[in-house]
């Protein structure tokens, strides 16, 4: 797996600097302009929203669009709070987003634990079968899938959404990289002559050491879960239950929508993902490009 | 878990443990693989083939499982003549290609750049550049969504404001476009949205290519006289390769199936002249609003051939060899 930058713990060594002119053309100034801009495009959508959260409807739509901040934001807030529960629909995010990533966690490190710790009859068969099937399109799966949880009568309860997404490949693929490379073998036949059950030392080695990875692997969970639409979009059918980004989609699909309180909501949605990512994005990187780059 | 007595022969090979703990220890993975499998085929396999088996039926959901009929392949012929699931084909190609394309261009020179250039900030600026990856595909919509307003948008403002700078002014349109109301602007709006979303994610699948590459070959290359555009071309470029290919095809199965963007954007109607509706929206749409199961499963099915050959194509111009022949 190759790391987008230093793992914690190591200390920061300086990079040396690449064998000169080793790509073409392409002078400094070249290089720290053509960051800046792609920097500044990325930057000002967000920087927009926190502008027009704050500005009310009329003032979003006029010219020259406003640039700064209004002094409109609880007004907004009270508007998006009349249109819909917004707070119940954050919770029921939060709800969704937590209870799949404590059973992802929990199922992905136990089967990860079984393929890296064991060796046991069709371990490598069962594996690839288990690679292959993150190769499957989700395209297949979006008609039954809506069909079965009308059938269970699970529309409109977050479990359509988090059991059948408990044990996933990738967190499972993840979690046996990590466990493979991470934990000694002799701990565990140590655990094993003491007497310990094979779940105990689960619970008691396995667990514990495992911390970075559960860290990586519930974050991009979290995550997913977390902005997921298409999803709730088929399981949640009332405005007491649907999630955030449905809640949004809502209030943009009404005539006459309110795009200063709209843009609070986006807001309330996009800021705690923010304030996550500010605290571990280099786990989160990581997590999420692991899946693409493992070399 | 029921704990087993303590055995206190402490020394004795694990191999050799007999009665609860052999057994144990046997069937101990087989359990702790189990619930994906288990999962698997109640949620993934079996909706599949539910799928299959549902695309030869003709069944309007709600009305009872005994209601349905066997119909062949009356709903993939219903499918192939109907215009507008070619014209949601044709879309989603064109915005695949669209979106796909410029993500790799503009990635690829960033991450360049980024490798080459940055040292102390190079951390936060691949941070800033991963935020849009992170963030809600709804949200972000929404927000291009009022962007690209037509009269008020930011976008038309900014481009305004670009057009009258001297010298490279005659870049920039003179006119306000209307991004999300007229046909030719549909799939270039979703496009933007979608390059703004994912060309960070690619530099940083680039950069972690990079970064692969060992230091030393670039030393020994210089050592033996090799000009810069000479090992750009015979060091980077080919061990860039494999990361290049699982960045294209990455683009290519997600552009290829893409709902929650153009579905904001158009604001779930698919826009002017449909050129927005992908055929996940046009699938969506049969089954939720028209109700009609089996057409929406043969769509699905129809799909699923496409990004099937595409994915071959791909594999067999850039898999194993292609990309490498230089100029």
């Amino acid at each position: 797996m190759t790391t987008v930058s230093p793992s914690a713990g190591q200390p920061e060594q300086a990079r040396p600097a690449p064998a000169r002119g080793f790509l073409p053309g392409l002078p400094r100034f070249a290089a720290y302009l053509l960051i800046a801009v792609g920097a500044v495009l990325t930057i000002a959508p967000f920087y927009f929203m926190f502008v027009f959260a704050t500005h009310s409807r009329t003032e979003i739509f006029q010219l020259p669009p406003p640039t700064w901040f209004g002094d409109n934001l609880s007004a907004n807030y009270q508007s998006l709070m009349d249109r819909v529960p917004f707070w119940r629909n954050l919770w029921n995010s939060l709800y969704l987003a937590v209870i799949t990533t404590a059973t992802t966690l929990f199922f992905c490190t136990l089967a990860g634990y079984a393929f890296a710790m064991y060796s046991f009859k069709g371990r490598n068969a069962l594996f690839g079968l288990l690679l292959a099937t993150m190769l499957v399109p989700g395209t297949l799966n979006i008609v039954p899938f809506a069909l079965i949880m009308q059938a269970l009568g699970w529309i409109d309860t977050p479990r359509a959404l988090w059991i059948p997404g408990m044990a996933s490949a990738f967190g499972i693929f993840l979690m046996r990289q990590y466990i493979g490379s991470a934990i000694p073998r002799e701990l565990v036949e140590a655990a094993r002559i003491d007497g310990a059950t094979e779940f105990g030392i689960f619970r008691k080695i396995i667990v514990p050491l495992t911390g970075p990875a559960m860290a990586t692997l519930g974050l991009v969970t979290f995550v997913q879960s977390w902005n997921g639409f298409l999803g709730p979009l088929i399981i949640f059918r009332s405005s007491e239950t649907y999630t955030a980004p449905l809640a949004l989609r809502t209030l943009q699909g009404i005539a006459n929508t309110d795009w200063g309180a709209l843009m609070c909501g986006v807001a309330l949605t996009v800021v705690p993902l923010l304030i996550l990512f500010a605290i571990a994005s280099r786990q989160l990187i990581e997590g999420l490009t692991a899946g693409a780059t493992k070399g | 878990m029921i704990a087993s007595p303590k055995t206190t022969s402490g020394s004795r090979p694990p191999r050799r443990a007999g009665g609860w703990a052999e057994f144990q220890r046997r069937y101990a993975p087989y359990i702790f693989i189990s619930p994906f499998f288990v999962l698997f085929f109640i949620f993934g396999l079996f909706p599949i083939l539910f799928n299959a088996y549902l695309s030869f039926q003709e069944w309007q959901p709600g009305t009872g499982l005994g209601d349905m009929k066997f119909v062949g392949f009356r709903n993939y012929t219903d499918n192939l003549t109907d215009p507008t699931f070619w014209l949601s084909l044709k879309n989603t190609a064109v915005l695949a290609v669209l979106s796909g394309l410029p993500q790799h261009l503009l990635a690829i020179p960033l991450a360049f750049a980024v490798y080459g250039g940055l040292k102390k900030l190079q951390n936060l600026v691949t941070a800033v550049y991963f935020l849009p990856y992170i963030t809600s595909i709804v949200a972000i919509s929404v927000i291009f969504f009022t962007l690209f307003s037509w009269q008020y948008g930011v976008i038309n403002a900014a481009l305004n404001a670009l057009h009258n700078i001297p010298l490279i002014g005659g870049l920039f349109p003179a006119d306000k476009i209307n991004w999300l109301g007229e046909k030719e602007y549909v799939q270039p709006s979703i496009a933007l949205v979608v390059i703004w979303r994912y060309t960070g994610w690619n530099m940083l699948l680039y950069l972690s290519g990079l970064q692969a590459i060992p230091k030393e070959l670039y030393e020994a290359a210089s050592v033996d006289g090799a000009t810069g555009w000479q090992s750009f071309r015979y060091i980077t470029l080919p061990l860039l390769r494999p990361i290049m290919f699982v960045a294209v095809t990455l683009s290519l199965i997600g552009g290829l199936q893409l709902f929650e963007e153009p579905f904001i954007l158009t604001n779930g109607g698919g826009g002017a002249g449909q050129a927005g509706l992908t055929t996940i929206m046009y699938m969506y749409r049969t089954y939720a609003s028209y109700s009609d199961a089996g057409v929406a499963a043969a769509m699905s099915w129809l799909l699923f051939l496409v990004i099937g050959a595409l994915t071959l194509i791909n594999n067999r111009l850039f898999g194993r060899s292609g990309m490498a022949g230089g100029n």
